[in-house]
């Protein structure tokens, strides 16, 4: 059986792995390749790991940090930030990164999942998109930029073209949810699963297993990430990289895909 | 000494990573006379089958790799798009393929539209009796899957073991010195270093 996902998403910023709260605020955590071995050790599913600076500050992807990575890591790396350009996306899978991850570029220019696609191949082209609700209940929209920018179009519409441009891959980052470890936002989650018929992953908000439960009795065979609920433990967020036991992992699998009824 | 072939595709430094904590001797091999230097030979792969077959034809190494294999009967492990290549040819694409192995590379599409592609994350495994490849994972292996066509066997016998999404498949094949795995045993964490021991020991 093909198994939900539980992968943790790092965030790089400065050179250090850092956790937000709503896009902002980022806090130090600790050194991301060290962070990297820990995850290792527990065997983790996937890791994220998205440089949060890239794009912001017009850089390309710092290559030299993506073979440190691609090196240290046992288990599928995906790769965002900075990526503008099928030659960069190749370069990167060169470096043994298994998926690259685009965002802002893919809004500002389309064509490029299309591109990327025919150089390393659909099944390693994950496009995210950062989502904020608006009022009215009027579509949630999709952002860029660190949640900077507002691209004014609906998180459908865009999963839609993602998908027929080639993507392997749609993660659903919440920018409301964000840090706040109170859960998915799974309407969100449901809407991009009834709109692709691609793997998904969804990120922002989870705060314990419960909450991966939920998504995942939710969606099905689901990508579920999260950030905080990996690296923070406690009321008082004191940071402690964890990550759940296989025993643990697969109970919570079989509740959560048991059919109801 | 274990040789990664570098011919510009896939993660070579993952399988000397996972060589290097095992203590077993493995370099990249990316021209012919370090090809020679293998005993056994890793042939890995990303991407699209054309493209791969593409690089290996031109990496100056294709010559030496189809004499080491079919006449020297070098063992040799392909690697997802790797063991892909194996076949005659894919779906995929037009590029004919190494075809030491009897079969054709398939589309999941084709079978079932429903069907949510690539088949992406961890699935079970399950070996055919007796696979020395699969050794200590006759029962409960889970390896990492990222690929959206599958290698069809036209012998049965070839199949060294199977995986299920949307339908059986050949997930991993065996023929003589040839062997093949569709998923990633480099980043399948235990499962997987069991997995290229037991190819390094064979």
């Amino acid at each position: 059986m093909l198994r939900p996902r539980i992968i943790p998403c790092l965030l790089v910023h400065d050179g250090g792995l850092v956790k937000t709260v709503r896009f902002r605020e980022p806090k130090y955590v600790g050194d991301p390749i060290n962070a990297v071995k820990i995850f290792n050790e527990k065997e983790a599913d996937e890791l994220i790991v998205l440089d949060i600076d890239a794009t912001a500050q017009r850089r390309e992807p710092n290559f030299r940090l993506i073979a440190q990575f691609a090196a240290e890591c046992r288990m599928p790396l995906c790769y965002g930030g900075g990526i503008k350009t099928a030659e960069q996306a190749k370069r990167i899978i060169g470096l043994g990164v298994e998926k690259v991850a685009i965002s802002s570029a893919a809004l500002d220019r389309p064509e490029l999942i299309a591109e990327i696609a025919a150089e390393i191949g659909s099944q390693s082209v994950v496009v995210v998109l950062d989502v904020k609700k608006r009022s009215f209940g009027r579509e949630p929209e999709v952002w860029t930029h660190n949640a900077t920018r507002a691209t004014g179009r609906g998180v459908t519409e865009v999963a839609q073209q993602a998908a027929s441009l080639g993507a392997g891959e749609i993660v659903v980052n919440s920018i409301d949810e964000d840090g706040q470890m109170k859960g998915y936002d799974l309407g969100l989650a449901a809407r991009v699963r009834a709109a692709v018929r691609l793997p998904m992953t969804v990120l922002g908000g989870a705060g314990s297993l419960a909450d991966i439960g939920k998504l995942i009795e939710t969606c099905g065979v689901v990508g579920a990430s999260a950030g905080s609920f990996f690296v923070f433990k406690g009321p008082y967020r004191a940071v402690l990289i964890s990550y759940p036991a296989q025993a643990q992992k697969e109970d919570l699998i079989r509740t959560a895909l048991r059919p109801q009824h | 000494m274990i040789r990664v072939i570098d011919y510009g595709l896939g993660n070579i430094s993952a399988f000397l990573n996972m060589y290097k904590r095992m203590n077993i001797e493995a370099a990249v091999a990316r021209n012919a006379d370090e090809l020679r230097q293998g005993d056994k030979l890793i042939l890995p792969g990303v991407g699209a089958f054309d493209h791969a077959m593409e690089l290996l034809d031109g990496s100056g190494m294709r010559a030496t790799l189809d004499e080491l294999v079919t006449e020297r009967k070098v063992p040799v492990l392909g690697i997802c798009v790797g063991m892909q290549i194996l076949a005659r040819g894919s779906d995929e694409g037009t590029a004919r393929g190494l075809g030491w192995i009897d079969g054709h590379v398939k589309a999941f599409r084709a079978l079932e539209r429903d069907l949510l592609l690539p088949h992406m994350g961890w699935n079970d495994v399950k070996p055919g009796p007796g696979s020395r490849l699969f050794a200590g994972l006759e029962s409960d292996a889970r390896f990492y899957f990222l690929h959206s066509f599958y290698f069809h066997c036209e012998r049965e016998v070839d199949i060294a073991a199977v995986s299920h999404y949307g339908i059986d498949f050949g997930c991993a094949v065996h023929a003589d010195n040839i062997y093949g795995v569709q998923f990633h045993p480099e980043k399948s964490h235990h499962f997987g270093a069991q997995l290229l021991k037991n190819f390094a020991e064979l």
